[in-house]
Parts: structure tokens; sequence; C-alpha cells
């Protein structure tokens, strides 16, 4: 049969998250990726960049170009789109906190190409309610947030049409920990968070507004469970046509489609037996895909070894090959949609509907989202589903291949050789970014920086819209960090709940915990007074699942403990450890940048005199690495390969032992 | 040994007089130490600050109420007034422990830190640990040497009942947050639950007419004299979130500080506290034959009011005597 004689639908758009070092180095991969047929861009920021702070900020330290590219200035966003004409991209950016300042960026570069800006096609993240609740690249709390956020949203819908203002993600809920219905539940409240903020800003007129709807988009999460992710993905569609129906009156249907993106998830990635990963992502993207009637519109995969650090350009290849593969190489595109008339779905799906109507109805009888987040009611139900996630892993209920099943392996040439399997940044990367970021700084027009950061001053706080100010101050040559900082100034900074604070999960504890419990008691009777236990999580990485986790076990197991959230210097971390009299330090650093971090806190903690104090780190650590950091007086690495909760509470009691010349017990 | 002992003692009390942050922390952790050598540590640590004779203009304040009243935001901005005032603020946060595991989930550090470079903000947090009617047995002592560093000691604890009573009695200044729109603190008053605290406040007066009706139901709840006595109990409306009647607060609280020194009630307090701590704490390790032992409650108490000396002392000699027995 001949491929010409069958109609197929066309494949969904390709990209992969991607951006490090520089905005040079970025712009080299992302077009090696174009030419290897990806059909969009999907940019990956830097910490520093995603939270507000120029590369040379102290709080930068060590997280420049690690996670993403930095983008300090025009210059910077100029070199990222080197010789990629923006008229025919379509450019996706995981930012939130400082959406409208990098869009306005990009409308600057574009202007700077020669392209009409209101052609510029792309989607700007611009989901910050979900920073407080996982992931954690916010900076302002969530009220003036909101505002940035619905301003963004109403300057597009005038001025570039096409552009997805907002990515509504319940992706970092999965990620937290979520299950299918707080996933729906959470997403769909934050949807009407953001609409409800829109409509009151009174931004936007009525016609108009129901383009807003149409252009709101999702970014969604695709879990290993993908016949249940599926009936997930069925039931957004359904619950998003009739709610923009009923609740905004929206009559054409296709301004209510429920219109996604997807990164499948990274949470079940495992770091022992990394090749297992290839085909949990292959799984979990049929979950997004099989469904013809709520098909993913684009998809973004991980890499298969993103459990054990940065990926290699020839491990993202292999993740767009795998879409291909699916796409064009099997028959799935040239069907109608495959469940159709199953019972077993449908019967799913209204379950998940239902579920997810009666958590949304308790969001909104407390207030909505917003308050929900204020009050940390959210943060504690997601950090409660994890807990019980981690507990399920913990009994075997929950069956993790090569974790806690058939662990045996033969050895793995994937990751031997001198890399590991891993990409290194380069170390010059970040003291080239300062260089070149001190040239930019003496080579502009200062008064027309001051200019255009009043104007941006007066509009944050008279209430016009952000954007315009913003775009002058990126032709202006403003940097990120100032562009931020006069935030900051008006709107204030803020902390979320941490969401700790929850009762401990019912059920007896089990005989493993129990040992614990009795080591940590013993010990503490021992050195006079209960263990005590400082969680920290320096940096700018708000990625606190795992923190959360071991507080809340520690918790469990007898310790006291002292945990403030995300985001910490390393002189707050240390002088907590003092005052609180901790036993034990134990940092949580996930953003690759644990070498400056952890050198920092030793530093620190001579310099106060409280040297004696261990400090052990939980992350993901390069072998190369955690030996490094055992040599220079760390006392253990914990990586996601422990999923032994007790286990690693057990190690830490031993490490205070040892620490004050007690006996190891066995 | 107990030389250099005494000399570590000494030397740690030097140190922690002149507000140095790192012999604080190790102050505190020595007086968490329940083992028996580290106790007679203690007690020459304590002795050696001079308790009794010092302190006068330092003020000792607790802050309490039920969950969600408020209490660490409004501490927080307290703590902000203080230190513009040019106050040096130390702080102990008590929080419940789990009866199971025994373990915790402790403070509220961030919120209460004016900036995290300022060295004139100690916080030290606090398990209840299940003892002493709530109140952690350590806050005491705790206190008394932070008192040594600081100008000023919050002490915040969560609940309604009898940690209240404890820290009415402890402090000099007791603060009683209640939660608007709940009829609870008014109940609690007029049954005698809840010891009438000095100040009372109404925080998150941003609520509205249900913290003004609050208001109102604690006005004539309240309108009389604290049992102490030369005290009319204030209700105080705060906002800590637009800061509204926090500096008034500030003020009352040091008004009440004044009128105990102007009075002579506040050494005198203190060490009436002193006392029915020191005949708990012996209670709880020895029982009432312990207390028979030293000749019965009467005479004990007795001994103990006479004693012109360190009280801190005496307590821990009266421990040894126990322990021969």
């Amino acid at each position: 049969m001949s491929q010409d004689s069958v109609k197929r639908d066309r494949p969904w758009l390709m990209r992969t998250y991607s951006g490090h070092s520089s905005a040079q180095a970025s712009n080299q991969l992302y077009r090696t990726n174009l030419s290897r047929g990806q059909t969009g861009l999907s940019v990956a920021f830097d910490l520093p960049t995603q939270t507000g702070y120029d590369s040379d900020h102290p709080l930068a330290r060590g997280e420049v170009g690690k996670v993403g590219v930095p983008i300090n200035h025009i210059g910077d966003m100029e070199a990222l789109f080197d010789q990629i004409p923006l008229d025919q991209m379509n450019t996706s950016m995981t930012i939130n906190a400082t959406a409208p300042w990098l869009l306005a960026l990009y409308v600057a570069v574009a202007e700077r190409q020669g392209v009409e800006p209101s052609t510029l096609q792309g989607t700007t993240q611009n989901d910050v309610l979900k920073e407080y609740l996982s992931r954690g690249t916010y900076i302002y709390p969530p009220e003036p947030s909101v505002r940035l956020t619905t301003d963004l949203i109403a300057y597009t819908v005038e001025h570039i049409p096409k552009w997805n203002p907002t990515n509504v993600c319940s992706y970092h809920l999965q990620e937290a920990g979520a299950t299918p219905i707080q996933e729906l539940a959470y997403a769909l409240s934050t949807a009407i968070a953001i609409l409800d903020a829109v409509k009151a800003s009174g931004q936007v007129s009525e016609e108009s507004f129901h383009e807003v709807v149409g252009r709101i988009s999702f970014f969604v999460n695709a879990g290993i469970r993908f016949v249940e992710e599926t009936c997930k993905l069925r039931a957004f569609g359904r619950m998003w046509d009739e709610l923009t129906q009923q609740r905004y009156g929206v009559d054409n249907p296709k301004q209510r489609r429920f219109r996604y993106g997807v990164q499948v998830n990274s949470l079940g990635l495992t770091e022992s037996q990394p090749e297992n990963n290839v085909q949990r992502i292959v799984l979990e993207m049929l979950a997004v895909t099989l469904s013809k009637s709520s098909r993913a519109r684009a998809i973004q995969l991980p890499a298969w070894n993103e459990a054990l650090g940065l990926p290699r350009p020839w491990d993202q290849q292999w993740a767009l090959r795998m879409q291909q593969v699916l796409a064009l190489e099997t028959d799935l595109l040239e069907y109608d949609d495959l469940f159709e008339g199953s019972h077993v779905v449908e019967t799913k799906v209204l379950e998940l509907i239902a579920g997810a109507r009666e958590e949304m109805a308790r969001v909104e009888s407390q207030g909505g989202l917003v308050t929900c987040i204020e009050t940390g009611y959210v943060k504690s139900e997601l950090v409660q589903s994890h807990t019980l996630r981690m507990r399920n892993i913990e009994s075997g209920e929950l069956k993790i291949i090569g974790v806690n099943c058939f662990e045996e392996t033969a050895e793995s040439p994937l990751t031997a050789g001198e890399e590991s399997g891993i990409m290194k940044v380069d170390k010059r990367a970040e003291e080239e970014q300062l260089t070149s970021l001190r040239h930019f700084r003496s080579n502009r027009d200062f008064d027309q920086v001051e200019r255009a950061l009043e104007l941006l001053r007066a509009a944050a706080i008279d209430g016009t819209n952000i954007m315009p100010p913003s775009i002058e101050c990126a032709r202006s040559g403003v940097t990120t960090g100032e562009w931020s900082e006069v935030l900051r100034e008006v709107f204030g900074e803020y902390r979320a709940p941490t969401g700790i604070d929850i009762a401990p999960l019912t059920g007896g504890a089990s005989e493993a915990l129990k040992l614990v419990r009795e080591s940590v008691r013993m010990t503490g009777t021992e050195l006079g007074r209960p263990l005590r236990l400082l969680i920290g999580k320096p940096g700018l990485d708000g990625h606190s699942n795992g923190a959360e986790q071991i507080a809340v076990k520690a918790r469990d197991a007898g310790f006291e403990i002292v945990y403030e959230g995300i985001r910490l210097t390393p002189h707050q971390i240390a002088r907590a450890a003092q005052e609180e009299g901790v036993h034990l330090i134990g940092l949580s650093i996930l953003s690759g940048s644990h070498m400056e971090l952890i050198d920092d806190i030793f530093t620190e903690l001579k310099r106060i005199g409280s040297a004696d104090i261990p400090v052990v780190i939980g992350g993901i650590i390069p072998e190369q690495d955690a030996e490094h950091l055992l040599q220079n007086g760390l006392k253990a690495v914990f990586t996601p390969k422990d999923m032994d909760m007790n286990g690693i509470m057990s190690a830490m009691v031993s490490i205070i032992r040892k620490a004050h010349g007690l006996e190891v017990l066995s | 040994m107990q030389q250099s002992d005494d000399k570590i003692s000494a030397d740690l009390a030097a140190a922690v007089s002149e507000g140095d942050r790192s012999a604080l922390a190790s102050a505190l952790n020595l007086l968490d130490d329940q083992r028996a050598r580290v106790r007679s540590q203690a007690a020459e640590l304590l002795a050696l600050l001079q308790v009794n004779q010092q302190f006068r203009d330092r003020h000792l304040i607790g802050i309490t109420g039920p969950p969600g009243a408020g209490k660490s935001t409004l501490c927080a901005a307290l703590i902000s007034v203080w230190r513009k005032r040019g106050l040096r603020v130390g702080v102990l946060a008590v929080d419940p422990s789990s009866p199971i595991s025994g373990g915790a989930l402790l403070g509220d550090r961030l919120r209460m830190q004016t900036s995290h470079e300022d060295d004139g903000v100690f916080i030290r947090s606090l398990s209840s640990r299940g003892q002493f009617g709530g109140l952690s047995a350590e806050v005491w002592p705790m206190s008394i040497v932070m008192l040594a560093g600081f100008d000023i000691v919050l002490i915040e604890t969560v609940g309604v009942g009898q940690r209240e009573a404890d820290i009415a009695q402890l402090c000099d200044t007791t603060c009683y947050v209640a939660q608007p729109g709940s009829g609870d603190s008014v109940q609690f008053l007029k049954a005698g639950i809840l010891e009438v605290p000095h100040i009372l406040v109404v925080n998150k007066e941003d609520m509205g007419n249900v913290a003004r009706r609050t208001l109102a139901e604690l006005r004539s709840a309240l309108n009389r004299e604290h049992p102490d006595g030369h005290w009319k109990v204030p209700v105080l409306a705060t906002s800590a979130t637009t800061n509204a009647g926090v500096e008034s607060l500030a003020d009352v609280i040091d008004e009440h500080h004044n009128a105990l020194t102007t009075q002579q009630t506040l050494l005198p307090r203190r060490r009436r506290y002193q006392i029915y701590w020191i005949h708990k704490r012996l209670l709880e390790e020895f029982g009432s034959f312990g207390i028979e032992r030293l000749g019965g409650e009467k005479k004990f108490l007795a001994q103990l009011e006479k004693n012109q000396l360190d009280l801190f002392q005496h307590y821990e000699s009266l421990r040894k005597q126990l322990h021969k027995i």
C-alpha cells in the first residue's frame, strides 16, 4: 500500500528543552537541533535569569549557565537568536516571574532583525502560581505576580495576537507529587484565577476576552501510568470546554479547545539502570499522542540521563528521534480517535472529572487558588500526596524497576567512559559571561537606562500595563537584574509556605522506621538532647520536593527539624545552624551548583566558629563531584539512587554519632 | 576536670554577656543538655550570669495565642520596630512535638528576620517535648541566658490552655493574640481557662467588622485590672500586614515594663517564677518523695524564699543532695 493514499494527520511540534553556558553556545545548539528536524525552539533559562538577577549578583554564584542560558540584556538575547529569523520561528520560553521582561527582550530583538513584532509566534510559560507550589522561581508576592501575568496577556492579545501568553502548568504539580485528580483541579483553578484577574483588570474588552480564553494553553505532564494519563487528558479537554462556556460564556468552540504542550515525567526517571528511562519516556509519550481528540500540540521529551546530570547533544538527539519514529514511522497519525466508544476509558474519565470537580469546589470555597497558595493549603496537599508516593515505593507497593525490584544489572556501556555519560558545563562559561556583562554595562547610555527604569517604576506603581515600559527598557540596555530590582522595590519579595507541616500519615510505622526511631532517640539521650537537623536549600534552585520529603521523614523518625524553604544564602544556612544548635546540616541542591555552594557554606561555618557541624548533601551530584566533595570534608552524598529513606535516616544518625565520638550502631 | 569545667563556664558567661553569638549558641546547647555532668556546668553558668542582680532594664515578653492568629507575622513586625529603636532581640519560639516519634518541625525563622545580615536578632526554636505543661522545661533558664545578651527576649508559643498559664507566669509581660471572629478567647477568659494576659491583641485588623466585633467583646470582658494589680489590661488592634498598631503595641509593652520597674515588682516576679520552676523541676525528677526528703514542701519553699544567693546554684545542690540519697 502506498503511503500517499492514506491521509495522515500533521505531526505535533517537536522540541527539545535546552539552553546552557552562554547565549553563543546555546545558539549553536539550537541551530544544530533545527538542522536535525526539530520544528520549534524551547528555551531553558538559567536560574539567575528566572529569578531576576544579573550573572554577577552574589546569589547567582555557581548558577550561571547551569540549568539554562543566562540572559542579562538585549545583547545576550540577540546572540541567542543569531541567524535564526524570528518571523519563521515558534519559540517557547520557560519563564515566569520575569516573563514580561524576557518577552520584551524578544520583541526588541525582533525589531532589530527587522521583524514586525505582531507576527511573532511562540509561548511564554508565564504561570507564576505553580512556582509557589513547585519549582520555586517566584519573586514577588502572589498578587503583584498575577498582575504581571495579566499585563502580559492583555498586551499580547492586542499586539502579538499569535502569541500564547500563558501556559498554565500542571506539569510541575505532578513533579511535586500531584495525583491526576489534583493535577486537573489545581491547573484548572489556576486558569480560573488568571482569567478572573484578566477580567477584573479591565484591560480587555468583552470581545477580546473571549480571544484571551482562546489563547490560554496548558503545559501538561504525562506519567508512566499511561492509560490513566490518557484519560486525564480527555478529562482536561472536557472540563475546559465546559468551564470556558459556563463560567466565561465563550460560544466559539474553537476558543474552548484544550490546547496543550507536554514534557513527560521526570519524577519517575531513575538514576539506577538509567537505560530503562528510554522505555519509560516512550510509554509516557503514548499517553499524550494515542488519543486523537486529546493529542498534544507540542512535545518535548527529557533525555534518558536526566537523573545523572546534564544531557549531551547526542542524548537530546535520541529524545527527538523517539518522537520522529512515533510520528513518522508508525501508523498512529492515520486514525481517528482510538478510544471513542470505549466504556472502560469513559468510566475512568468520568471518575477523574468527578474527583477534580470536588477538589475545585474545595479550593473555590476557601477563596480560590491564590488564597489557597497563601494559606499553604494546596502545598500541604501536594506534600501529603508525595509522601504517600514515597511510602509506597518504600514498601514495594509501587514498583520501580531497577530501584526497588530487579536491582541486579550487568555493567552498562552507556555510563562508562570518561564523561560518565553526561555533559560537563565549561567552567569558563560563568567567567566569560561576567566579563561580557561588565563590558555591556559600561558601554550603554546611562541617562537612557535611568529614564527607562523610571518609566517602569511609574507603571509598576500606577498599575498601567508593564509591557510597553519593559520593551523600552529592553531597547535601552537595561539588565535583567535592574528590571527585577525596580519591581522588587515596588512589590516586595515573598516566601511561600513550605507545606511540610502535614500530619503524620496514618497507619503504623514499619519495622525499619521503628528501628531508626529507636536509634534517633537513643543517640539523643547519649548526647544529652534530642537530635536536631537543619535542612537547607542554598542557591536559586527551587525544586524542593526532595528537601520536603526528607524533612517530613526525619520528623517522623524523631528528629527536630529546622527547614525554611528555598533560596537561602550560605550565610543564612550557617547562621541558622548555629542559632538552632543542630547536630547535622542536610543540603539539597539540584541545579548543578553544588561545588561552589558547598564551598561557601564550609567557609561561612568556619567564619562563625561552627565548623564542627557535619554537613551532608542530597541532589543530582555526578560521581566525580561526589568524590571530590567527600575528600573536602562533606560527610555523605545522597543521590536519586538512594530511594530508601530509612537508610538515609540511619546514615545521618551514624554521621552524628561519629562526629561526637560515639560508637556507630550496627 | 572540675577546674577546667569552671573555666569553661566562666569564659562562656563572659562571652554571652558581650553578646557573642557563638557563645550564646553553646550556652543554649548546654542548658538543653540533660546529662548529669553537663547539668552542673549549666548551673555554674547561670550563677555566673548573676541572674538575681541584673537585667532589670531587660524585658522578657511572651506572645501566645491560638494557631492562625498571626503570631509569627506580629512578632516579625514587633522585632522590626524594636530593631529600628536600636534594641537587640532574642527569640525563643516553642513548637509542638509529635507525641509518637518525638520529632518536631521547628520555627518560622525567616519571617522574623528583618535582614539576614542583622546581628541584632537571634532565634532559637524549641519543641515542647511533651513536658512541663506544654512549655519546654528549658525555656526558663534559656530565657535568662538570652536576657544576658539581648535587650528584649521574646517567647512565642502556640495553643490555648495550660501553655498560656505557664508563659503568663514566666514572662514579665504576656500578650495574648486573639483570633478575630472566634469567640473562644472570650469564653476561655470568662471560664478562667485562659490566664489573664497583660495585653490583649486582636491581630488582622484588616479583617474589618469581624475584627472590630472581637475587639469589642474582649474590651467588655476585660474591663478590669490585672490580677497582679496596678495594671489595667489594654486591648489593642494591630495588622501585621499593614503594620498598623504595631508601634503602639511596642509602646504599651514598654509601658508595662516601666510599671513593673516603678512598682518594684519586676525582680520579685522573676524570682517567684524561678522558685516555681525549681519546685516543679524537682517534683518531676524526684517526685513528692524527693520533696519530703528535703523536709517537705513548706520548709523547702521557705528555704528558697529566704535564700539571698543564686537560686540556680541552690537548685543544683538540692539535686546533688537528692541523687546521693
